[in-house]
């Protein structure tokens, strides 16, 4: 059960986004940088399946550089290899990524399973896996939030629709992205974190074709909500809460 | 022409006008659906037909096929891959929210086409191009986006920014069946079971969320917000903190990755009002925060704010609702009583 994950490296922000001065990008001068939820997940799911199963987890990010970190983290949740591929940055667009991924692929033995995030934390476009699953002839379900092998090889996966869940029963090898909710991800050992430290990472440069759809600038939305009104501190401000509470007829 | 991907029973009521306001001077907009090769596929199409005329588009493309009559992803995203090869479309556009975006993704991948998602604004360009703005990790950010090729896909969102274009007269929508072909591997992506959910109120729809976060403490913390939640006709929600320690099941996540509400009344209790969580809970009508910290963002962007200890405050608020529950005389205005 050899399964891949792509995980993208992402600024992580609190309640303020900064952004660069022209606003062509978030200020990560201050900033954190992390994996988005749904692809931790994938991570967890990888980790746990090659483990029920056997086989090995390789981990692969499209970015700079310095999405090495990024990988490691995912060796020290347990994945046991890491595919860099070098672009320089993650500010690509959808069609752009997946050729990158694509090269990424390219040398690996075919996997059984190669896991997405349900869409990227920061861009989240929700196409990247659907590109390259195509390109690689895989089936590709998307959404998913259980995730199962049958006894007969192939995966029963699981979504929420509107309406209730659909269940999809895929082939392998397939290709599989999920959402936070699939399983609750473990956070990495010290002894795990040391040793992928060391690991060594497999680093192939590529330099895709932009595709269609070409970012011009970011910004903040409008917020337009006025300040908090005051109802008081304590258990003292219980009369005051239940007022606004009777005035929205809840109570 | 501009095509309009319809994936589900009802049409999104902005998606006419926004084709409509990318349309050249002669060209028309038509919309498609998918059916299975049975007969009930056609009733479903005249209602469909019924309501895309209200809105002035003049012809349903039905693309017909046996692996189309249930959702089918990659099925769905084929055909419509067809349809745009053989109607050569300048614009397509489905709803954002999970089918449309999927298909579309699935129609961009066959064709090698740009895709965007999550539109709130959409414009011509002279040339061609067009001028999108999409919101980027659930409304945190805006991005203004150029969008080039011969043909361009877009998932406009609720929220979109409807184009004043001339009301379009209604008129007959001709239903127009054409048969396309669909690779027989893609039956490997069909939906084989449903199963209806329960009904009951639910995160999403709930007029009232009381939520908790870090602040609450602990699994055992969220019983006193069960208790307000059910005297209020609500539900309980949390922050990712609490479901990455295990304190709440996924299900009540509120935020980017959770579940977005839009409730009459939101009840932050010990939620910091991080970003991504602060994007799922922004379009309730009133939101209440209740923080030890009278700095936390949550503070500052909520309607009415309460500083002190969540397991101070909910009991005290809980006591005064019994108390003027029990007394109504007393908590009423005099000239309401007989
Ligand atoms: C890509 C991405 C997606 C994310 N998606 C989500 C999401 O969907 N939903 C989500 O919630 N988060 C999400 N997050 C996480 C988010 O960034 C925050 O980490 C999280 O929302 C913080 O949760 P919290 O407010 O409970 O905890 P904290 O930020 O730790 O805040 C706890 C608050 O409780 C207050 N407090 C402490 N004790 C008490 C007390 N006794 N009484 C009252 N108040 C008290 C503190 O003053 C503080 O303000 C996401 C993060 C990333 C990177
Ligand atoms: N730069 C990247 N490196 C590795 N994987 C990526 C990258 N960008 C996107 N992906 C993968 O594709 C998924 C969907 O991304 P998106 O289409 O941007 O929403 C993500 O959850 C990742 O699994």
């Amino acid at each position: 059960m050899d399964i891949v994950v792509c995980i993208k490296r992402v600024p992580a922000f609190g309640a303020q986004v900064p952004l660069t001065d022209d606003g062509s990008a978030v200020d990560t001068r201050h900033l954190g940088f992390t994996i988005g939820p749904h692809e931790e997940c994938a991570v967890e799911e990888a980790v746990r399946l090659a483990s029920a199963h056997g086989g090995r987890v390789t981990v692969l990010s499209v970015g700079p550089e310095e999405a090495g970190e990024q990988l490691r983290y995912a060796l020290a949740m347990g994945a046991h290899q890491g595919v860099l591929v070098d672009t320089g940055t993650t500010d690509l667009d959808p069609e752009a990524t997946a050729t990158a991924v694509l090269a990424g692929l390219a040398d690996e033995p075919e996997p059984d399973l190669v896991l997405f995030g349900d869409a990227s934390a920061d861009a989240g476009h929700g196409q990247v896996g659907i590109r390259v699953a195509l390109a690689r002839d895989l089936p590709v379900v998307g959404g998913i939030t259980g995730l199962e092998i049958d006894t007969g090889g192939s995966l029963r996966a699981t979504r929420e629709s509107p309406s209730g869940t659909e269940l999809f029963r895929v082939p392998m090898p397939a290709a599989v992205a999920v959402k936070e909710g699939l399983n609750l991800p473990r956070y990495p050992t010290l002894p795990g974190r040391l040793k992928a430290k060391k690991a060594e990472l497999r680093t192939v440069t590529c330099d895709p074709e932009p595709g269609g759809l070409h970012t011009v600038g970011l910004r903040r939305p409008a917020d337009d909500r006025a300040g908090a009104v005051p109802l008081g501190r304590g258990a003292g401000a219980a009369p005051a809460v239940v007022d606004v509470l009777a005035e929205l007829g809840k109570v | 022409m501009e095509l309009i991907v319809v994936t589900d029973a009802t049409v999104s009521a902005e998606l006419p006008a926004v084709a409509r306001s990318l349309a050249g001077r002669d060209e028309s907009v038509e919309a498609v659906t998918f059916a299975g090769a049975g007969a009930e596929a056609g009733d479903l199409a005249r209602d469909l037909a019924r309501e895309l005329g209200g809105h002035g588009v003049g012809r349903l493309h039905v693309a017909q096929h046996a692996l189309l009559d249930d959702y089918a992803p990659e099925a769905w995203g084929s055909a419509l891959a067809a349809v745009i090869e053989r109607l050569a479309p300048s614009g397509v556009f489905a709803p954002a929210g999970h089918r449309g975006a999927e298909v579309l993704a699935h129609a961009a991948a066959r064709g090698g086409l740009p895709l965007a998602t999550d539109c709130v604004r959409l414009a011509g360009g002279d040339d061609g191009t067009w001028h999108v703005t999409r919101t980027r990790s659930g409304g945190v950010l805006l991005e203004d986006a150029e969008l080039t090729a011969p043909v361009k896909l877009a998932t406009v969102a609720a929220a979109v920014e409807v184009p004043q274009v001339p009301l379009q007269p209604a008129g007959e929508c001709e239903i127009v069946e054409s048969a396309v072909d669909v690779p027989p591997e893609l039956a490997r992506t069909r939906v084989v079971e449903h199963t209806a959910s329960e009904t009951g109120l639910s995160l999403a729809t709930s007029p009232v969320v009381v939520s908790g976060g870090r602040g609450v403490g602990g699994a055992d913390g969220f019983a006193v917000l069960e208790e307000l939640a059910e005297r209020l006709g609500g539900v309980v929600g949390c922050s990712r903190v609490a479901t990455n320690n295990g304190w709440r099941p996924h299900r009540d996540q509120v935020g980017l990755t959770g579940t977005k509400i839009a409730a009459d009344l939101y009840i932050a209790c010990g939620i910091s009002g991080a970003t991504q969580h602060w994007v799922g809970c922004m379009d309730s009508a009133v939101i209440l925060a209740i923080n030890t910290d009278p700095e936390a963002p949550m503070m500052q962007r909520a309607t009415y704010a309460v500083e002190g200890d969540v397991h101070e405050v909910l009991p005290a608020v809980l006591a005064e609702i019994r108390r003027r529950a029990e007394e109504p005389a007393a908590a009423e205005p005099a000239e309401q009583q007989v």
